[in-house]
């Protein structure tokens, strides 16, 4: 064979696998994501916040307006301090409502922001005041024991007055 | 009775002893191949010969079987993830399945097999017709001008041939997935992107891939040199090759898994 035809073909062939190696990355991976376009940083408050993860979706109205940046424990208050990225397209009222959701039954977590009618927007930094915290399935059955077994309580004394 | 006996025995230690004098050998000739690899540094034109049948040579198989395992992957895991109403995870299923394991591994293994044992047959042929001798007599070190070229060439080839191996099955996923039996395009796209992490996943993977190479090509130069110089030896080390090199990768492969993915992700 040809020196340089073996050398053309070696080429081809690093530059294939190089591109590969950047298509898994970009394409598939989220490191295209990081840079998408210019984004402004919101903060939020939440009392509990479930299985919420870093990089999960921030979703209003079911479209995607940002991810999950960081999730810290507030040492002051001991709630969760949910740092977001917001996409600098969509702008949100002060008094947005923001909740943690589950996508599905059992799908993954994610925050839904509801848009609220206040004129001015929240700026970068800025904090959201109202939320809601995400459902945990084991409060929720063990406050449904506890009131049924309340429920019973009451019940008996009711009998046996 | 008692001299059959000990004669047994004897025959356990020998083998004992014989295993792990080849695996010191085998460890100083790789040492050797390392020390000696600058020639090949510098005349670069050696390396890109190898390069060409390690590596371009490798191409179709490895393109072709990638594209099966994704279109395979992309019919089982949309079988089994229907049943719980998750059909568009398919492609989360397809790329983490390829990138971390599938991928690497099974690139690897077919690496072996088409180009370690060409490897290995061809420095066993040279050794066998006394090739590697007379270099040696032109004060030309066949180390340094035969294997480690090779080695080298390996090293750089399994990795771009493991990325590419994932890429195409990602594509025969979602040739399967999408095209075929119509799971939103959409969604399989954003919830890969969504799952996959560049560092966790991609990078871990690629680190894989390295050290295989680096296994699979150090075992068939090794044992290309080592095979006794005869049509018998040769044959004899290109088996050996592709065998220990299965047994290395699956054996690296738990013991990467296993400090990479601690399900912390």
């Amino acid at each position: 064979m040809q020196r340089t035809t073996m050398d053309l073909w070696v080429g081809l062939f690093i530059m294939a696998g190089i591109g590969a190696l950047l298509v898994l990355a970009l394409k598939v991976g989220n490191l295209g994501t990081y840079s998408a376009g210019d984004s402004y940083t919101l903060v939020g408050n939440f009392e509990n916040i479930g299985g919420l993860k870093v990089r999960a979706p921030v979703k209003s109205a079911g479209v995607v307006v940002g991810r999950v940046t960081d999730i810290q424990l507030s040492t002051e208050t001991f709630d969760a301090l949910v740092i977001m990225s917001i996409d600098s397209r969509y702008k949100f009222p002060k008094d947005t409502f923001a909740s943690i959701l589950t996508s599905g039954l059992i799908g993954e977590q994610y925050i839904g922001l509801a848009a609220g009618g206040d004129e001015a927007v929240l700026k970068s930094g800025d904090k959201i005041m109202k939320t809601n915290s995400a459902l945990v399935l084991e409060e929720m059955i063990g406050r449904f024991l506890f009131d049924k077994a309340s429920e019973r309580k009451e019940d008996g004394n009711a009998d046996s007055d | 009775m008692p001299r059959r006996i000990v004669s047994g025995i004897q025959g356990v230690g020998h083998r004992v002893i014989d295993s792990i004098w080849r695996l010191g050998y085998a460890s100083r000739f790789f040492l050797l191949t390392l020390l000696k690899s600058g020639t090949s540094l510098r005349r670069f034109g050696l390396v890109i010969r190898e390069l060409y049948f390690t590596g371009v040579l490798s191409l179709i198989i490895i393109v072709v079987s990638g594209l099966f395992v994704g279109m395979v992957l992309g019919l089982q895991g949309y079988e089994t993830l229907q049943r719980y109403g998750a059909e568009s995870a398919v492609g989360t299923m397809v790329a983490l399945s390829l990138l971390r394991e599938l991928g690497p591994v099974v690139a690897a293994l077919l690496f072996a097999s088409r180009a370690g044992s060409a490897i290995t047959a061809e420095i066993g042929l040279m050794k066998a017709t006394e090739q590697l001798a007379a270099m040696e007599m032109m004060a030309v070190d066949p180390i340094a001008r035969v294997v480690a070229p090779r080695f080298w060439a390996g090293v750089i080839s399994m990795p771009l041939l493991a990325a590419l191996f994932s890429a195409v099955g990602i594509f025969g996923g979602y040739l399967v997935a999408v095209v075929l039996i119509g799971v939103d395009e959409g969604s399989f796209w954003s919830q890969m992107q969504g799952a996959v992490d560049f560092h966790y996943d991609i990078v871990n993977g690629v680190i894989k891939t390295f050290v295989f190479g680096i296994a699979v090509t150090a075992i068939a130069v090794f044992e290309g040199y080592d095979a006794s110089p005869t049509a018998e030896g040769v044959s004899g080390a290109t088996t050996r090759t592709v065998v220990t090199s299965a047994l290395a990768i699956l054996g690296l492969d738990f013991v990467l898994t296993s400090f990479m993915f601690r399900g912390m992700g």
